[in-house]
């Protein structure tokens, strides 16, 4: 968890009561031959409020994160701030040199040399000429690129590229940095410098809003966080907080009906009972289609019985969409003598846990047996339905069960046993 | 939220024509010019001299047909040196005119990433030329020299009256590149038109060539492109040439429209930038 940002007097950014309206064309008139020919036709245009009432504060030295899907205005609150648009409504303050990163490598030109082309991005950001001659060397050394200095531009890889333009950014020195989405370019290693260097950055206490879609390095790097959805905020505030309400935007959009229609002739077993349906509900009881990760969830299939069976057997297996059995959930080892249902009888089978699968997609299934092993099927219905799990962390295992990690430092280890100990 | 702006900072505006400190502006224009300067020479085998090739080239084309095989320079003195100026200047401001249409569009990169200035494009276009037109002015002057024109305290009038014309192509360049973010069709549209004001000024010809045609004479130097250059001829070159003053018929209220013209061209497309200025990033 990020430390709390240093807290001085007046806060950074002020944004109060911001609002943006784009008017979209709805046929584009481009050609004055086009208006000399219909002079009495309107352009009648659709307005689009891309922002609308937007308020806000960012602290000094608070590492401010702006998620939103897309769409939802992010890049225009970003816009407007750095002062490219014209906002319509509303006002916004700043305190501090702001420097803006809609793109890396602003006013980069491929046919000039690695020099000019780091003194024009750093003249575009605010510098003088003079500073911005004495950022070259600083900028080329962290980038690690002395050997191509006089080298053009367009001869240099992407790679290189971002690198360098990535080094004017954060030479650049700026009190608030405005930033957008620049770490979805680079390389893995080169990702990994960017978030130490913001790190750093935070640490020394610099201001920073942060555009992004990775909720990883909301949850990592901010302090606090804004949630946008269609042009107003939905919350701001705790980043782990936002980061789950954003998946669950993102995801669980397409709420209510589960069940895939299958067609009952298809499956195996021998239709006795036949499963109805199935659905997901989160602990208030709404049906959903995505799981955020570490909250309860209850599975249901409705399975009604067309004839008399005793003690079936209920099964719910939990597939990952690589087909990996994740988890098997069945009444016949538990509740072997589940009881008498009758021909007409329906019941509802719940299986509910807290959610620990890593983020993806699965695909359960739902069998409904003879009292056995289950091998005798009464219907089974693959695939019944597929969801998401979401979640903020996604450290890459297949479950993510609540754990803790220590490292105990003052532990040496006897020299002889080390290999041991490390297997134990 | 609190009432209390001045104790929030400065206050963010949206992006405008001039907005900024005066040194930030310059530097941007400076430095823009210089790399659009140093790109056109990067990757040819003979760079700068490309630069001059053009206007002389001219130059020497319009020089055979008019001043050797038909005459229209007729009495007129140091014609040819008159025609270089004349080409020079001409090719001077129709290249910042061209290249200011397409400019704002051109540097959509900039525009829709960055905040400055938005007249930091069209001063650094202006600027790019007159670089150009320095260097060229230098090659009119050895002309001048060779081919015997006498030297006067006069020609320190000229510098003043070439940056006259500058600042007349900044207000086309303010006005051209500010249309065509709204209408494409500027383009074409201003090629013509540079094609009338060539053969519309006394470029090829001295302006006494009209004298038999009073009225076409004076319509010609209502334009404030062609008023410049019977104004340098006069100053610069040959006192004897006629002024706008003669041209106009004494008429001295006359004098006024080429000026007019050129002072509104400059005004409506500073008015006009600075009116689009804040949207150019949106309508892009």
């Amino acid at each position: 968890m990020p430390s709390e940002p240093p807290h001085t007097g007046r806060p950074a950014v002020v944004v109060d009561g911001l609002g943006k309206t784009f008017a979209v064309p709805r046929e584009h008139v481009m050609t004055i031959k086009e208006r000399a020919l219909h002079p009495l036709k309107r352009v009648r245009h659709d307005t689009f409020e891309a922002l609308n009432g937007v308020s806000f504060e960012v602290e000094q030295g608070e590492f401010f994160g702006i998620v939103g899907r897309n769409g939802s205005g992010k890049s225009t609150l970003l816009k407007c701030l750095a002062g490219i648009y014209n906002a319509d409504a509303g006002e916004m303050y700043v305190d501090g040199r702001m420097s803006t990163f809609i793109e890396l490598g602003v006013g980069f030109n491929p046919d000039l040399a690695a020099r000019d082309n780091v003194i024009m991005n750093a003249i575009m950001l605010g510098l003088t000429p003079k500073q911005a001659r004495s950022l070259v060397d600083p900028v080329i050394e962290f980038a690690e690129l002395e050997e191509f200095v006089d080298l053009k531009l367009k001869n240099y890889s992407s790679g290189m590229h971002v690198r360098l333009a990535f080094s004017v950014m954060l030479q650049a020195q700026a009190d608030i940095m405005l930033i957008d989405e620049v770490l979805a370019v680079g390389d893995a290693s080169f990702q990994q410098k960017c978030y130490d260097e913001f790190n750093r950055m935070r640490d020394e206490g610099r201001t920073i809003l942060f555009v992004t879609h990775d909720m990883g390095s909301v949850t990592r790097f901010c302090h606090r966080a804004l949630l946008l959805e269609r042009g107003r905020i939905v919350t701001i505030g705790d980043p782990a907080e936002v980061a789950s309400e954003y998946l669950e935007l993102n995801f669980g959009r397409e709420t209510g009906e589960t069940t895939t229609k299958g067609d009952v002739d298809e499956r195996p077993g021998d239709r006795s009972a036949r499963i109805v349906e199935a659905w997901i509900e989160d602990d208030t009881g709404e049906r959903v289609v995505t799981c955020m990760q570490g909250r309860t969830y209850a599975f249901k299939a409705v399975v009604e019985f067309l004839e008399d069976v005793d003690d079936p057997a209920f099964t719910w297996i939990f597939y990952r969409s690589d087909h990996l059995e994740m988890m098997v959930a069945t009444t016949a080892w538990r509740t072997e003598r589940s009881g008498h249902f009758a021909n007409g009888q329906s019941a509802v089978v719940t299986v509910s846990f807290e959610n620990v699968f890593g983020p993806g997609r699965y695909h359960p299934s739902v069998i409904v047996a003879h009292r056995g092993r289950g091998h005798d099927v009464i219907d089974r219905w693959d695939q019944i339905f597929s969801f998401m799990v979401a979640g903020p962390y996604a450290a890459g295992g297949a479950v993510d069960v609540a754990h803790q990690i220590d490292i105990d430092r003052a532990v040496t280890p006897p020299p002889s046993t080390s290999s041991l100990q490390r297997a134990s | 939220m609190t009432t209390d702006h001045a104790a929030l900072g400065r206050p963010i505006g949206g992006p405008s024509a001039l907005a900024g400190d005066v040194r930030r502006f310059a530097h941007l224009t400076v430095t823009l010019a210089i790399q659009e300067f140093k790109l056109r020479f990067f990757g040819s085998a003979l760079g700068y001299v490309w630069q001059l090739m053009r206007p002389l080239m001219l130059f020497g084309v319009l020089y055979v047909l008019f001043a050797v095989i038909i005459k229209v320079g007729g009495s007129a003195k140091y014609f040819p040196v008159v025609l270089l100026l004349n080409v020079v200047i001409y090719t001077f401001f129709a290249e910042v005119t061209t290249a200011s249409v397409r400019a704002v569009v051109d540097k959509e990169n900039l525009v829709r990433k960055i905040r400055f200035p938005r007249l930091v494009i069209p001063c650094s276009v202006v600027l790019t030329g007159c670089f150009n037109l320095g260097l060229n002015l230098i090659v009119v002057l050895i002309f001048a020299l060779i081919y015997g024109v006498p030297v006067r305290w006069e020609w320190l009038l000229a510098p003043p009256m070439v940056l006259l014309g500058a600042v007349l192509a900044l207000g086309c360049a303010m006005l051209l590149s500010a249309l065509f973010v709204r209408a494409r069709d500027i383009a074409p549209i201003w090629e013509v038109l540079l094609q009338v004001a060539f053969y519309g000024s006394p470029i090829l010809y001295p302006i006494e060539a009209l004298n038999k045609y009073p009225i076409a004479q004076q319509i010609v130097a209502c334009n404030p492109l062609a008023a410049l250059l019977i104004e340098i001829r006069h100053v610069v070159i040959d006192p004897t040439a006629p002024d706008l003053y003669t041209v106009f018929g004494g008429v001295w209220w006359r004098v006024l429209i080429p000026i007019t013209l050129g002072v509104a061209t400059c005004v409506v497309g500073y008015w006009y930038f600075n009116r689009e200025a804040p949207r150019i990033a949106e309508n892009l």
